[in-house]
């Protein structure tokens, strides 16, 4: 039996904005009068880490999403989709962003960073569909590269059971006033992105 | 009203629909968020909210509050009640008067910790009941029933949530906020108050005798549920029961089940399904506790039941545990095929690795270099726990152990015969939190080390708190910053200079007068953090590489993110935070200020 209307890991690295998606993401589906579940990386992994935060849409279960049990994998960097690419479903879509933040061992000439292909091509024979999208210039469209984490939550709308009035509601909760309009278009210009 | 809250948060709401008085803390990952969220949410509320100095003065403070009848609470992370396991095991003795909730957040896995002990054994050491919450909803309920526990039975209430219940987030009913319990006056009572040996040996007695009421009163609670089914059992406690739950909806197997929130667990119902199966699953995170009470009544009522778990090798005693591990697990005991997710394999090998490290422009990174340059690299350095720590790859953390080891470390490493030099590091927090005795030590035994104090004026790693030395209580009262070179000094230190890190000439300087100084020198490196300078408004100056750049690399050594190398040239991407060390490491003049 299922135990979960939809099953989405978001991830990306300290300081991205992980948490914020994955804050309008509950808060729409309390609005919604979903049971929802999720778990945040906290502490160490903030500082320039990899971070990865679950969210369970209609679950009362674990917080965390099963390996292998993702419809949808937010990956706000792309090295990070390929890391933690074993939580996607075969049913599962990955959304990426294909701006990198170099980690310090790519900084440093200590490691190479993968080519897009080199991650996208691995990830499209374990799961449905892969999408990629430049978040960042999206963002910067929008009028802030800042807004780039909800350039890919309008793209992710587009594919869970939350309405689209309940999500912006939610997004009105948690951005600060003065930033709002330019997260709202970010909003638009990302879930046109993927229509 | 359903609010989609984090389980520190929800705890903290919780704390307010109890009443609680006094509430005290110490910052440590996954607690902090307790505290930091009460001090918000309180408002007017006449709630005493601090952060103390380190756990053992927050559980003393709440304990004394709890003397005078106030509801009192102590927050902290497991290997804080390492440091307040003084007061802790007494105060089971003694007692309470208001309710006390000691609140110990657990972090199998250590995910941002130096160990994963397993707190429910601390509970069982000092015989008090532990309250084991599977999710933010439930760790808010066991906040207001913990006080009323507590008063019944006069006993501390310990309520443990793992990272996974304070990092959580689930929707939440909410509810009003109590009547504040402060408390009325202390109450004269010596036989009850004051530890000696003729009061507590009948207080032992008494807390041994309590043993049985209190394992009573947790089995009525909600939290234990037992379901009577197939021959086949698991039971499970804790947010593994959770994991447990959903595989056996997920998997649609008639298993009986038996679900444990609070420890002691309760005997008769374990004596139920133990009668009823004959196999059965135990399913709990790091120590057997529960296994080992489930080994206990089974011995007596069923000794041929077959017992699964850490014994047998089914469940690890280290590291957290997820639903797919623990449908797994309760897979192989029906002899269905394990389920995995999909391989990736050779396609990981490409990665590079991702560990977190200190923000572009860190001053802790600018003292570390100086301290090197001073010192040299053979030099031996203790450090401690904060930030800092992940400075790791820059040579200058050679120890790590427990909150303020690095000055008592470098004092044992000195005594026990290393001639090298010796420069110790640790931060401003973590000084004040138990680097001080260990300076006093140094002093008094005259220990031939250096000790740097990494002031950056606020308790970084955990989320930047304020402490003693920032002019700020929890709730952003003005108090009075106490100066750490004069603590320095009255702890004994003759040798004590302040210096700028971003400032590396006098910085390396600094440093090398420390070392050559023939007894116990300190240095302290103030510069604030990055992040809360560019919180207060701080605007950082951008810096360019310039075409005198002749890729010699000496910069990316420096091993700041916001340095990258392309083709032949070094480049400077907008993580910059503006310090001007590269600019000063730079040999070739070739990294300046934008104008
Ligand atoms: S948070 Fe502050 S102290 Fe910690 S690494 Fe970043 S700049 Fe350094
Ligand atoms: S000035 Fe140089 S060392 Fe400092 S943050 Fe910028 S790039 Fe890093």
């Amino acid at each position: 039996m299922k135990t979960s209307e939809c099953d989405i890991v978001i991830v990306g690295v300290g300081g991205q904005g992980v948490i914020l998606i994955s804050d309008v993401l509950g808060r729409a589906a309390v609005k919604a009068g979903m049971p929802v579940r999720g778990a945040e990386t906290h502490g160490m992994a903030q500082r320039g880490g990899s971070v990865i935060n679950h969210i369970r849409l209609g679950c009362r279960f674990s917080p965390m999403v099963p390996t292998g049990g993702a419809d949808v994998l937010l990956a706000l960097e792309p090295a990070e989709a390929l890391r933690f690419g074993h939580y996607l479903s075969r049913d599962g879509v990955a959304m990426i962003n294909t701006d990198p933040v170099l980690p310090i061992s790519v900084t440093m000439g200590k490691s190479v960073y993968p080519g897009l292909e080199d991650i996208v091509d691995p990830l499209s024979e374990v799961c449905k569909e892969v999408k990629t999208l430049d978040a960042t210039s999206l963002a910067r469209k929008a009028g802030t590269s800042q807004a780039m984490n909800v350039v890919m939550l309008g793209a992710l709308s587009k594919y869970i059971p939350i309405k689209e009035e309940l999500l912006l509601d939610a997004l009105c909760d948690v951005v600060p006033k003065k930033h709002l309009d330019a997260n709202k278009r970010a909003f638009q210009i990302g879930k046109a992105e993927v229509e | 009203m359903k609010e989609y809250l984090l389980g520190n948060v929800a705890i903290a709401k919780g704390l307010l629909e109890a009443g609680a008085g006094v509430v005290a803390g110490y910052p440590g990952t996954p607690s902090s968020e307790i505290i930091e969220s009460l001090a918000s949410l309180k408002g007017d509320l006449p709630i005493h909210v601090e952060w103390s100095v380190n756990e053992k003065v927050a559980l003393e403070v709440a304990i004394g509050a709890s003397w005078t009848g106030a509801r009192a609470v102590a927050t902290m992370k497991h290997v804080g009640l390492n440091v307040a396991a003084d007061p802790f095991m007494t105060l089971a003795y003694l007692g309470v008067g208001g309710g006390i909730v000691v609140i110990i957040a657990d972090d199998p896995f250590c995910h941002s910790s130096q160990n994963e002990q397993d707190t429910r054994r601390y509970a069982q050491f000092a015989a008090v009941p532990c309250l084991d919450p599977v999710d933010p909803g439930v760790a808010k309920e066991m906040v207001t029933y913990g006080f009323e526990l507590s008063e019944k039975l006069n006993v501390p209430v310990m309520l443990r949530p793992t990272t996974r219940v304070s990092h959580a987030r689930s929707d939440v009913e909410t509810g009003h906020t109590a009547e504040i319990r402060r408390g009325s006056g202390f109450v004269k009572n010596p036989a009850r108050r004051v530890s000696l040996p003729v009061h507590v040996r009948p207080l032992h007695v008494e807390l041994l005798e309590k043993q049985k009421k209190i394992e009573e009163a947790l089995a009525l609670t909600p939290w234990n549920s037992l379901r009577l089914s197939g021959v086949h059992g698991v039971i499970a406690s804790g947010i593994s029961s959770l994991y447990a739950e959903e595989a056996l909806i997920e998997m649609d197997l008639d298993l009986s089940f038996l679900k444990v929130g609070t420890f002691p667990a309760p005997s008769d119902m374990i004596r139920l399904i133990v009668e009823h199966a004959s196999k059965v699953m135990i399913v709990e995170e790091l120590e057997p506790v529960l296994e080992e009470q489930v080994e206990r009544v089974a011995r007596k009522y069923n000794p041929d039941l077959e017992i699964l778990g850490k014994g047998s090798g089914h469940i690890p005693r280290f590291g957290e545990l997820d639903q797919l591990y623990v449908r797994n697990a309760i897979a192989s005991m029906e002899g269905q095929p394990a389920r995995s997710g999909p391989i990736l394999g050779e396609a990981l090998k490409i990665l590079p690795s991702r560990p977190p490290g200190l923000c572009p422009g860190c001053s802790h990174r600018a003292t570390y270099y100086a301290m090197r340059k001073a010192f040299g690299r053979d030099a031996v350095f203790p450090s401690d726990i904060g930030c800092y720590t992940m400075a790791v790859p820059m040579g200058t953390v050679d120890t790590c152990l427990c909150m303020g080891a690095s000055i008592t470390l470098a004092s044992g490493i000195r005594f026990g015969g290393e001639e090298k030099g010796i420069c110790c590091s640790l931060g401003d927090s973590t000084f004040l939190h138990g680097g001080m005795t260990g300076l006093l030590n140094a002093a008094y035994n005259k220990a031939r080390i250096t000790v740097t104090i990494l002031d950056n004026s606020t308790t970084a790693m955990t989320g930047h708190q304020p402490h003693p030395g920032t002019g700020f209580t929890a709730t952003g009262k003005w108090s009075e910053p106490v100066s750490l070179e004069a603590i320095a000094r009255a702890l004994g230190a003759e040798s004590v200079e302040t210096v700028n890190p971003y400032d590396i000439d006098s910085a390396v300087d600094a440093f090398k007068r420390a070392r050559d100084y023939p007894g116990l020198s300190v240095v302290i490196a103030k510069q604030a953090c990055v992040i809360t300078a560019r919180r207060n408004g701080q605007k950082p100056q951008a810096f360019r590489v310039n075409d005198k750049c002749e890729g010699c690399r000496i910069c990316v050594e420096f091993g700041c993110p916001a340095i990258e190398f392309e083709g032949e040239k070094a480049r400077i991407n907008n993580l910059c935070a503006g310090c001007g060390v590269c600019a000063w490491i730079c040999p070739s003049s070739a990294i300046e200020v934008m104008k």
